[in-house]
């Protein structure tokens, strides 16, 4: 861990020697997520509710997944420029260095302008929070912090995924950006909203459901099961299954050499 | 003009050899649009009468998004542009017998096109196959399609000639990443990749006619599903040229008065 | 104690043609050829060796590198270095391993030298005194006391490759791959380099084990060299007598006074013009030292020198010899 911070440290003198670029960048990253905001926002000025759902309901639903995303963003982006550590040859320079290869891989790369869109995502949190008709117990309060864990951890999946299959298709990568840029976009509403069989997809093989639907049913009163508060943490299995998927890239990786 | 050619061709060939990215980018675009559809049609089923186009034309407008994504995407750069300027290695394009405004605006298209006519075809096909009303109809007429075409030609230069501003920024500032993000995201919205600008609210409509944004994707897509025709369409389309004019001519004196000043500062 | 059996390594290559009707095909379908990348390698390297591997460019030299520091894993064969499996205890193995990329940085670009290196300590657990230490001898060895404190992208190919030098040493390894380290460089920097590499060698008992196209650093540092073409190896053993074998002649170049220079069955005169002539010797039949005092029986000798063949020609002629 005392590594870890080192690392970071080590990023963040680097990033610094540009500060005029990175003030840009940051600033940029804030402004972008607004135009999101808006296409949400223009389309309840014309339909008010979406499948019985209103605007401030939505907006929470929204600003969680964005939250969890740039949080995952901010420390798994070494994940997301894993291909070019693989075509350029520095992942070898990670295998004869004595430690885990995914520390390696997750202090390789962090980038810190990310944070714009982290303060947009808290800001969105905030109004979403405010705006909100929910009664703030602790039980509500717990299912949000429950969203958030969970989200980040289908996230970091959707990354170690990512990286897994840049080991077999470097070319064929885009399409995993319709699970992980598409989870963000697609997941700024509930994924029911989508119909039935899309909602089953989200469920039971890119679990967003588990974080963003089932508990947010409970946060907003459309049911009563306690037990949806916890059911993000199943988010965890996924990130399990998606390392292991990443180890066995990678060891067919050393034997192939490619 | 040979040079662009066997430069375009290259470029197609070079598109060619990677056939996995060309399904993965299919395939991604396809699940991108059924996507877009599902949610257009949750809001369809809960205010039909709000809706602004019919769902077929909708339908339509998403999937002619899709399959020349790789035409009007705003999010597109072609980094050894950027290289170029930032690491003074312009210095040598500046030696080239060839106009450099003129290049990269035709090294742009050709990157842009040759992606398109790989991806459109397989897309446009399966989604003409898709039940109703989620597939995509043929114009309404002889004369819409015409005009569609002469539109996504205009449409298509308009974008690029924009995008060569945000290149010329490069000269101007330290930092091109941000304003490239910003610029991105801002025309992306205005432009109807988000939401097709029907959808906007009534009151910003007369706004966002006015920019250049609207003269890029949004034109010739009205036309083809046929929610603009005629007179209107032809309007529409004389905007384009207005705009197409306007941006070639800001970009060529932003791009004369940047290459003076990295002539005198020795690069 | 470095022990490889038998490696073998296969790759699979897709294969791609020039022209737009086979980019069209290739679309749809893919042909595969299979390269033999290693075949049936085997070789010891003893503690404290220092080895020369060379060959042409695809020879299989990364991939021999690539398996011994644990990136690879070959289809076959037994490689066991300090009594381990590279490839199935990498962590336990690469802590004993230095490797460097010539061309390739490790070096944080954007931070000070001296920053990167107090990483690298990190990564290794180097302990705190040890690190000083080395450090220190490394800073001396290297002379790069001075350029320690600047960000590498500020610093000269020539002094980076001595700081990517000493961040690969940091954690005092037993055993150090070095793949092209002199690439690029200037004499001078090439001296120092070469000069480096033979005192930690001498003095620490490093293995050594250095992939180079430049043939002056296989002549500057190793006794022993390996030959590896199309995936086997073609000869181990002593550069001098890698030597010898080619070059069974020698030129005589010499000046003098007199009346012309004396040919016989043994040595044939290629040139003799104005006191300046050139001789080519069978040594085979005729030592070097017999055939100048030979010469200077008939001829007043002002100046001479013996050419042998360099150690690239003679190295091209091993290419030859083997087609590769």
């Amino acid at each position: 861990m005392k590594l870890y911070f080192k690392y970071m440290a080590m990023l963040l003198k680097s990033q610094m020697q540009y500060k005029a670029s990175f003030l840009m960048t940051a600033l940029g990253q804030f402004l972008v997520s607004f135009t999101a905001f808006f296409g949400v926002y223009f389309m309840f000025d014309r339909f008010h509710s979406v499948d019985g759902f209103t605007f401030s309901q939505i907006l929470i639903c929204f600003s969680i997944t964005l939250m969890a995303y740039s949080i995952t963003e901010c420390f798994a982006r070494g994940f997301d420029l894993f291909p070019r550590l693989i075509q350029s040859g520095n992942l070898d320079r990670i295998l004869v260095r004595p430690r885990g290869e995914i520390f390696q891989v997750l202090t390789a790369n962090m980038e810190f302008s990310r944070v714009g869109r982290l303060i947009q995502a808290i800001w969105m949190l905030v109004i979403a929070v405010s705006a909100s008709e929910i009664q703030w117990t602790v039980d509500k309060i717990l299912t949000v912090v429950m969203m958030l864990i969970g989200g980040v951890a289908v996230f970091a999946a959707l990354f170690v995924l990512y990286a897994g299959i840049s080991f077999f298709t470097i070319e064929g990568l885009e399409f995993m950006n319709i699970f992980t840029n598409g989870s963000l976009e697609f997941g700024k509403y509930p994924v029911s909203i989508y119909g039935e069989g899309i909602l089953k997809f989200y469920t039971y093989v890119i679990p967003i459901a588990l974080f963003q639907y089932y508990p947010f049913l409970y946060l907003i009163g459309r049911s009563e099961d306690v037990r949806l508060i916890f059911l993000p943490l199943l988010g965890f299995l996924f990130l399990i299954l998606c390392y292991l998927f990443f180890r066995f890239g990678l060891r067919r990786y050393k034997s192939t050499g490619s | 003009m040979k040079q662009y050619l066997s430069f375009f061709r290259i470029r197609f060939i070079a598109g060619l050899q990677y056939r996995a990215a060309a399904w993965a980018g299919i395939s991604t675009q396809f699940a991108w649009g059924g996507m877009t559809l599902l949610m257009f049609w949750a809001f369809y089923q809960n205010g039909e009468n709000s809706f602004p186009m019919s769902f077929p034309e909708l339908s339509s407008y998403i999937w002619l998004q899709q399959a020349l994504l790789a035409m009007f995407m705003a999010w597109f750069f072609d980094q050894e542009i950027f290289e170029s300027i930032t690491s003074g290695g312009i210095a040598y394009e500046l030696c080239r017998p060839c106009d450099l405004y003129g290049m990269w605006f035709v090294k742009n298209m050709a990157v842009r096109l040759s992606r398109v006519l790989l991806r459109c075809v397989p897309i446009l096909l399966v989604a003409a196959f898709l039940p109703e009303p989620f597939g995509i109809k043929l114009p309404p007429d002889g004369l819409s399609a015409l005009l569609f075409l002469v539109s996504t030609v205009l449409g298509f230069l308009v974008l690029v000639s924009f995008s060569m501003l945000i290149y010329i920024s490069a000269f101007y500032t330290i930092s091109p990443m941000g304003i490239r993000i910003l610029a991105t995201s801002v025309t992306e919205f205005f432009t109807g990749a988000l939401i097709p600008i029907p959808f906007f609210p009534e009151a910003l409509q007369p706004v966002i006619y006015a920019l250049p944004f609207a003269s890029m994707q949004n034109t010739p897509f009205l036309i083809y599903t046929g929610h603009i025709g005629g007179a209107e369409a032809l309007g529409s389309m004389a905007v384009q040229l207005l705009w197409l004019f306007a941006l070639v001519l800001t970009g060529r004196l932003l791009m004369r008065r940047a290459l003076k000043k990295v002539v005198v500062q020795g690069g | 104690m470095i022990e490889l059996r038998n490696i073998n390594k296969t790759f699979k290559v897709a294969k791609r043609n020039a022209g737009f009707s086979e980019a069209v095909k290739a679309l749809f379908k893919k042909d595969y050829t299979y390269i033999h990348a290693l075949r049936d390698v085997s070789f010891t390297i003893g503690d404290g060796e220092m080895v020369g591997y060379i060959g042409p460019n695809g020879a299989g030299k990364s991939s021999t590198i690539k398996i011994m520091s644990g990136i690879l894993t070959p289809d076959s064969g037994e490689c066991v270095i300090n009594g381990r499996t590279p490839w199935k205890e990498r962590v336990s193995h690469v802590r004993e391993i230095g490797v460097v990329f010539g061309q390739r940085s490790q070096l944080w670009w954007d931070v000070p030298v001296i920053d990167s290196f107090e990483l690298i300590r990190d990564i290794y657990k180097v302990e705190e005194g040890q690190y000083k230490k080395t450090l220190s001898g490394l800073i001396e060895l290297l002379d790069i006391g001075e350029i320690v404190k600047t960000p590498a992208r500020q610093l000269s190919l020539g002094q980076r490759m001595r700081c990517e030098i000493a961040a690969s040493l940091l954690h005092s390894p037993k055993i150090l791959f070095l793949d092209e380290p002199t690439i690029g460089l200037d004499a001078v920097s090439k001296i120092a380099v070469r000069e480096f590499i033979k005192t930690i060698n001498r003095e620490n008992k490093t293995t050594v084990i250095l992939t180079t196209h430049d043939m002056q650093d296989i002549e500057a540092l190793t006794e022993r060299i390996i030959l590896i073409g199309r995936g086997r190896i073609l000869l181990d053993g002593s550069l001098s007598a890698l030597k010898s074998r080619n070059s069974s002649h020698k030129t005589l170049r010499v000046d003098y006074v007199g009346e012309g220079l004396p040919a016989s069955e043994q040595m044939t005169v290629i040139k003799d013009l104005n006191g300046h002539g050139e001789m080519l010797i069978d040594t085979d039949r005729l030592s070097v030292s017999e055939a100048i005092s030979y010469i200077s029986s008939r001829v007043e000798i002002k100046d001479l020198s013996v050419v042998g063949e360099t150690i690239d020609e003679t190295v091209v002629s091993l290419y030859k010899e083997f087609e590769i």
